[in-house]
């Protein structure tokens, strides 16, 4: 079987185009999430979360009306595929919210039963801490991802246009979650700096092959050059992020609960990525050398 | 077969045996039904150190962050002692809870960290860690005050365990808990209820006579973190240190107080600044959802594999198997906790780790494009593919590396899955296929190659 083999797609010349749609997308990102704040995960904040199945599909009108009417303000509720599970999330801190929310529904809904799968109180001195250790490790990936890349490749501007591409994926991804109302927790920062491996890897492939075709067809202008690789590691490309977006569908659709946020980051992130290393990355590298 | 192939072959086949012999006691012990587990936990077989650890999020249990409040410290104790004590003391008492396998650990300047696999009794074990158990006996003042009098100087006004009851005592204490010697449960009183019994240390008890046979006829207050648990009238003196406390007790919760006091109260008290308890449902649905995830996305990438990349993707298949096995057989040698964000990683390994071999067998296709004979092909194709393959997957190693870092919990072991899959993903393509195709092709000229 052969796909996407000896194609010659003029990918560089519509470098405009894709250029447009990206500062589009990429601006639309930021402002999503200036105007429809994250929702920052208790792991963050502080607060309690809560995880429970009840013995039938709870009325989640009714039950915030019965926190409300308990004194649990402001508890968002979250519901599952699975209409029995329910997920109460309250971003105050204090140690008692898992018993309140027990009492308040053993007190006024007691014909359905529940059991508490799951249950988180986070402090807001751990909730700063682990605030400061997700940016630290997003920092510093970012700057060991471009001190390597600068060092493989010799030139501060693949460094550069590389981190640009990651962080072009990022904010989209970041943004399309922020769009869903997704609540950003651990994994799913785990899963933004997964993605941040994951864009530069397919970048670099990319790169490696402009910079061996640099040799190999030095007499070629750089516009030839570059499209000529794009195109040779096309298949390459697609099959890497096609198998990789089947596992991570798989982990999507059957992962359970718990890891929704995490799949659906990275499967947002793999399409944009993909996107990045074929229409932005490269490019970028030849608007800066042609500029020269 | 030339020398290089030869050795290749050895490391192979040592890698993959000491991942096998990593991975056989985990194989061993989960095959296991619970009874026998338990039983081996309770003669602390060795085995147990040797087999791949489940995280609380996949096999239930508590994670608590204790804060010691520092400024509550006596005065005459350093915080360093202080926090030492505090574990020393939370040690014993969840040695003495009986759960297996518990972690206490020092964190950062005041904090300590608690994990206790399979305690799903949240609120049960939060009371045994949390309480400061400062056990005080303190005189009861004969004075009587009025509702809003002020204590008066050396007194203090301390609530009762009934509510609203208040008892006006001695601020300083006759006795604490560390005059104790032992506490036990006895069943008994008026209403044969459970109470705790307890017996003081021999130099204590001497005290404890001096103090009884001076104050016969006052009361004696029985103070527990500063709620009066009962004040009993001094009948007489009591000469061999034994006493008794009684109050509103369940057997648990005496039984749990008798091992607190035995394991003696914490320098100050602590608060709970995280906690995150699962359940062993949560756990259970959680193991099942990823092994089905798993098996799901693996059966993908070798079905798709094998259609595409034919007899060559067959390879490609070995090599992601080999790469599972080693993964999950270095987690067991390094001593590192599979947990649900760690299966999510191995998951997403399956889908990654195929990159290498397809970035080798694209550049094959392309080396046979340009009329290559197969042996001249693979060698090209690998030589060309491999810095691609060391450079691509560094960026992902360093994105590891520092979520590893800065990850606390269940993200690390996300952080460890992939570090290891992707080190061994690397080892399979560019070592294990590699080695495949060698002897493929030293073997019998092959004219076409199946790719």
């Amino acid at each position: 079987m052969r796909f996407l083999r000896n194609i010659s797609i003029d990918f560089l010349g519509k470098k405009s185009i894709t250029y447009i749609f990206s500062v589009i997308v990429v601006v639309s990102s930021i402002v999503v999430t200036f105007t429809n704040k994250p929702r920052w995960g208790i792991d963050f904040t502080g607060g309690s979360l809560i995880h429970m199945e009840f013995k039938t599909p709870p009325d989640i009108a009714q039950l915030r009306k019965i926190f409300n009417s308990s004194g649990i303000e402001g508890a968002q509720i979250q519901k599952f595929t699975n209409e029995k599970v329910v997920m109460v999330r309250v971003r105050k801190d204090y140690e008692n919210t898992l018993d309140e929310v027990k009492t308040a529904l053993s007190e006024k809904l007691k014909n359905n039963k529940f059991e508490i799968l799951r249950n988180e109180m986070i402090g807001p001195a751990v909730g700063g801490m682990l605030r400061e250790k997700a940016i630290k490790a997003f920092i510093f990936a970012f700057f060991a991802i471009i001190i390597y890349v600068a060092w493989r490749f010799k030139g501060g501007i693949w460094g550069i246009a590389a981190v640009v591409a990651l962080l072009h994926d990022v904010i989209i991804t970041f943004g399309i979650l922020n769009f869903l109302g997704l609540t950003v927790n651990l994994p799913v920062i785990a899963a933004l700096l997964t993605l941040a491996g994951y864009s530069i890897n397919d970048t670099i492939v990319v790169y490696d092959r402009i910079r061996e075709n640099l040799k190999t067809h030095f007499k070629d202008p750089l516009f030839k050059i570059i499209n000529r690789s794009i195109n040779e590691t096309l298949s390459r490309t697609i099959i890497t992020s096609g198998t990789t977006l089947m596992v991570v569908i798989a982990l999507f659709l059957k992962g359970g609960e718990v890891l929704h946020g995490f799949s659906l980051t990275l499967l947002i992130g793999i399409i944009i990525g993909t996107y990045s290393s074929i229409f932005i990355a490269s490019p970028l590298v030849y608007l800066w050398k042609n500029k020269k | 077969m030339n020398k290089a192939t030869q050795w290749k072959i050895t490391i192979t086949l040592v890698v993959v045996a000491l991942s096998l012999w990593f991975l056989y006691p985990s194989f061993q012990w989960y095959t296991k039904s619970a009874e026998e587990k338990q039983k081996l936990q309770q003669i602390e077989d060795p085995v147990i150190e040797k087999i791949l650890k489940l995280g609380l999020d996949l096999q239930g249990g508590m994670r608590l962050r204790l804060e010691v409040e520092l400024d509550k410290i006596p005065e005459d104790m350093e915080a360093n002692e202080a926090m030492n004590r505090a574990l020393e003391i939370i040690r014993n008492r969840v040695d003495q809870f009986g759960v297996s396998e518990p972690l206490i650990a020092k964190q950062g300047l005041n904090w300590i960290i608690v994990q206790l696999p399979g305690v799903s009794d949240a609120g049960r074990a939060l009371d045994l860690i949390g309480k400061t158990a400062l056990l005080e006996f303190k005189l009861v003042s004969d004075q009587t005050i009025g509702e809003d009098e002020e204590a008066p100087e050396g007194y203090e006004i301390l609530q009762g365990r009934e509510s609203g009851k208040k008892y006006l005592v001695k601020k300083e204490a006759e006795l604490t808990g560390a005059a104790l010697d032992n506490a036990e449960v006895k069943v008994g009183g008026n209403f044969n209820r459970p109470r705790i019994s307890f017996t003081m240390k021999n130099d204590s008890a001497e005290k404890f006579k001096n103090i009884t046979e001076l104050n016969v006829n006052r009361r004696l207050a029985i103070v527990l973190d500063d709620i009066v648990q009962s004040a009993p009238n001094i009948k007489e003196r009591i000469p061999n240190g034994q006493g008794i406390i009684e109050g509103n007790f369940t057997m648990e919760t005496a039984k749990d107080l008798a091992i607190v006091l035995r394991a003696g109260a914490l320098p100050a008290p602590v608060k709970i600044i995280e906690k995150r308890v699962v359940g062993p449902k949560l756990g259970r649905d959680s193991i099942n959802s990823g092994i089905k995830a798993m098996t799901i996305g693996l059966i993908f990438i070798l079905l798709f594999m094998i259609a595409y990349y034919k007899k060559s993707g067959i390879i490609a298949v070995v090599a992601l198997l080999l790469n599972i096995i080693i993964l999950f057989g270095a987690m067991a040698y390094f001593h590192f906790t599979l947990t649900l964000p760690g299966i999510a990683g191995i998951i997403l390994i399956i889908g990654m780790a195929v990159d290498a071999n397809v970035l080798i067998f694209d550049r094959i296709m392309e080396e046979i494009e340009k009329g290559k004979t197969p042996r001249v092909a693979i060698d090209a194709g690998y030589k060309k593919a491999t810095t691609t393959i060391l450079d691509a997957n560094i960026t992902t190693l360093i994105a590891a590396m520092f979520l590893f870092q800065f990850g606390t919990g269940p993200v690390k072991g996300f952080a460890v899955t992939l570090f290891i899959g992707i080190l061994a993903s690397m080892f399979t393509a560019i070592i294990v296929a590699k080695t495949i195709f060698d002897m493929i092709t030293s073997e019998r000229q092959i004219k076409e190659l199946s790719i």
